[in-house]
């Protein structure tokens, strides 16, 4: 097991009070792993990807207990958890294009961080080349300027800075939500390399967009209002899903190659509650069509089948 | 009803405008009542440059856009008004499309003073409401609200019932659902549908194709500017020809066939069509994409309500 978090809890102090963004949450990631996590905007997330990098300083963790390669990690310590950051952990941001700095050269840049970890540039360059040959970019890059790349190059290249030092665990945030279809493929197909390759051991791919997820992951984790629904093998996923969110986000997609003459989709009604007061019980009881009365007792996520883990009542 | 002829787009960039950027190159093709034409590129393709030009917000540099047999760049001053009593476009972001300090429905009251300042208040009530109800909101959810306390669906719903306030005929939709999340994006494209079944015209501007497969009769597929293949959707779809498309479509992450299956299928599907590039047949010596004069392929036929603009020379799909 390269990642075990147990019972995490993160809440964001706001002076209406604490949202509880990640509300005790418990899940593994095995060696070579790549898990997608879905979910609606707002469910958590980005919070739960944070939060194991502590990426924001305004994460206030309640419980929680996270291990990588059998080493506890100091989540709820910023200075200690400079010694995992890029090397134990590592994370590509929402938004990576405009994580690059403008005024410096992409090799310089490259540099400049690679000596915050005391590591030689130079002696860095024959693998840093390989890994730009290997996501499809020229080598000059390093000679030139973030605005002078395009919004997928500028991605693969955060990518490949990212990985550099080979960490055990990768955090994908969002990465291909900005870039057209076909930059989005080979931005994902390069994610997928990266593990084969070994440059990372396992991946945390979030996205809201549950069929890019079908082409990069192995598992598939489904959030909902900052806990956790169903994990199960993508194609359980997919194909046979038990939580009543699952199945209706997965009824909700339109696709290529399927015609609508006479069919309908339906969304879900309802928006996702507020996570400043989240009701008790089971969260998507307000939405869901199968609710009865055991949902205001709050359904265990657990193990119905081999890897197939659910929070419902109705699935147990 | 809307009917795009040879429209063309040049931007004069740079210091003094003294570059120009073709953003839109020789663009036809129409819109009925109660129909909806996907336009799909990607970023860059000048998509949105369309719209904008339909909806008058930028001149056009040639061609013409005839709304009903009228020429709509002819338009002016209090006739304008007219126009946009019968044509009207809801965008992209619904978060940047109302003003924070106002409360959402401001945009409604700015209808009323603009076009219905003769209208007594309690009919000006229940003609917002229909409107309202047209797009399934409910009135005492979203009147009287700040932005902030809407969801994007909600306000995008507000947007289109905005819109509806006005009798319009033609509705151009630049990627409403792309900020949306996948539980409500499917309720604002039925929305559409129901739209398109009380005779609306829509031009619906998205990058995503699974989008549009599902609410639209036709599709366009632009690159660079120019229409490379374009016709009934499920043709479109089923049978790409154009290389472009193909790589468009073989690029969509779809639910339930992973990328190489779909690579497969594309290299079978459509192979015995492959007739040799009529642009080429035309221009038999360059080997280039465009012609001598620097043109674009001109559109052919392949089949009924099926258009490309460049046929693959062999299966390899290189040219």
């Amino acid at each position: 097991m390269s990642l075990q978090a147990t019972d995490l809890r993160v809440y964001y102090r706001t002076l209406a009070g604490d949202v509880q963004a990640l509300d005790g949450v418990t899940f593994g990631i095995a060696d070579g792993e790549i898990m997608g996590l879905a979910g609606e905007s707002g469910c958590g997330k980005s919070t739960l990807g944070n939060s194991l990098i502590r990426f924001d300083p305004r994460m206030r963790y309640i419980a929680g207990h996270v291990e990588l390669d059998g080493v506890t990690l100091p989540i709820s310590d910023t200075k200690a958890m400079d010694d995992f950051r890029f090397t134990g952990v590592s994370i590509i941001p929402q938004y990576a294009m405009s994580a690059l700095n403008p005024t410096r050269k992409i090799g310089k840049m490259t540099e400049e961080l690679l000596q915050s970890r005391g590591i030689d540039y130079h002696a860095t360059i024959p693998e840093l080349e390989r890994r730009l040959d290997l996501v499809g970019l020229s080598r000059d890059v390093l000679s030139r300027y973030p605005i002078e790349l395009s919004g997928g190059m500028k991605q693969r290249m955060v990518m490949v800075i990212s990985t550099l030092l080979n960490p055990s665990l990768l955090i994908a945030d969002e990465i291909t939500s900005a870039l057209d279809v076909s930059t989005q493929k080979a931005v994902a197909q390069a994610l997928v390399s990266f593990r084969d390759h070994d440059f990372v051991k396992s991946m945390i791919v979030i996205t809201h967009d549950v069929s890019i997820l079908y082409q990069v992951a192995d598992t598939i984790t489904v959030m909902y209002a900052g806990k956790l629904a169903e994990k199960a093998p993508t194609d359980v996923i997919v194909g046979s899903p038990r939580h009543p969110y699952t199945q209706m986000l997965i009824a909700s997609l339109p696709e290529v190659g399927v015609r609508y003459a006479e069919k309908h989709l339906t969304g879900i009604a309802g928006n996702p509650p507020a996570l400043l007061d989240p009701p008790v019980g089971c969260r998507f009881r307000a939405r869901c069509p199968l609710a009865f009365e055991k949902c205001v007792q709050e359904p265990p996520f657990i193990e119905i089948a081999p890897g197939h883990s659910v929070a419902c009542w109705k699935a147990v | 009803m809307l009917t795009l002829d040879g429209v063309s787009k040049v931007y004069k960039v740079g210091t003094f405008g003294g570059k120009e950027l073709p953003a839109v190159r020789n663009v036809s093709f129409d819109v009925a009542a109660g129909e909806v034409v996907s336009l799909i590129g990607e970023s860059g393709s000048g998509k949105t440059t369309v719209g904008k030009m339909i909806l008058r917000l930028i001149g056009i540099t040639d061609g013409r856009i005839d709304l009903d047999g009228n020429d709509i760049s002819a338009i002016k001053g209090h006739d304008l008004k007219a126009y946009y009593r019968k044509v009207q476009g809801v965008f992209q972001d619904p978060f940047s499309s109302f003003n924070p300090m106002f409360k959402a429905d401001h945009v409604l009251g700015m209808m009323r003073d603009e076009y219905f300042s003769g209208v007594p208040a309690a009919d000006w009530a229940s003609k917002v409401e229909a409107s309202l109800e047209a797009v399934s909101l409910n009135p005492g959810q979203v009147l009287n609200k700040y932005p902030h306390q809407l969801s994007g669906g909600q306000l995008q719903r507000l947007l289109i019932a905005r819109a509806l306030l006005l009798d319009i005929e033609f509705l151009v939709a630049d990627e409403i659902i792309s900020m949306l999340d996948a539980s409500t994006r499917i309720d604002v494209l039925n929305l559409l549908g129901e739209l398109k079944a009380r005779g609306l015209g829509i031009l619906f501007i998205t990058h995503d194709l699974s989008l549009g497969n599902y609410i639209s009769e036709k599709t366009v597929i632009l690159r660079r500017g120019a229409v490379v293949e374009m016709g009934a959707t499920d043709k479109v779809f089923g049978t790409p020809l154009h290389p472009y498309t193909r790589l468009l479509i073989g690029s969509v992450p779809q639910l339930h066939k992973k990328w190489d299956e779909v690579e497969a299928e594309l290299k079978t599907k459509g192979g015995e069509r492959v007739r040799g590039c009529l642009f080429h047949e035309m221009y038999p010596r360059t080997r280039e994409a465009v012609g001598p004069d620097g043109e674009a392929p001109t559109l052919a036929k392949a089949e009924d309500d099926h258009f490309v603009a460049c046929f693959q020379l062999d299966s390899e799909g290189t040219c």
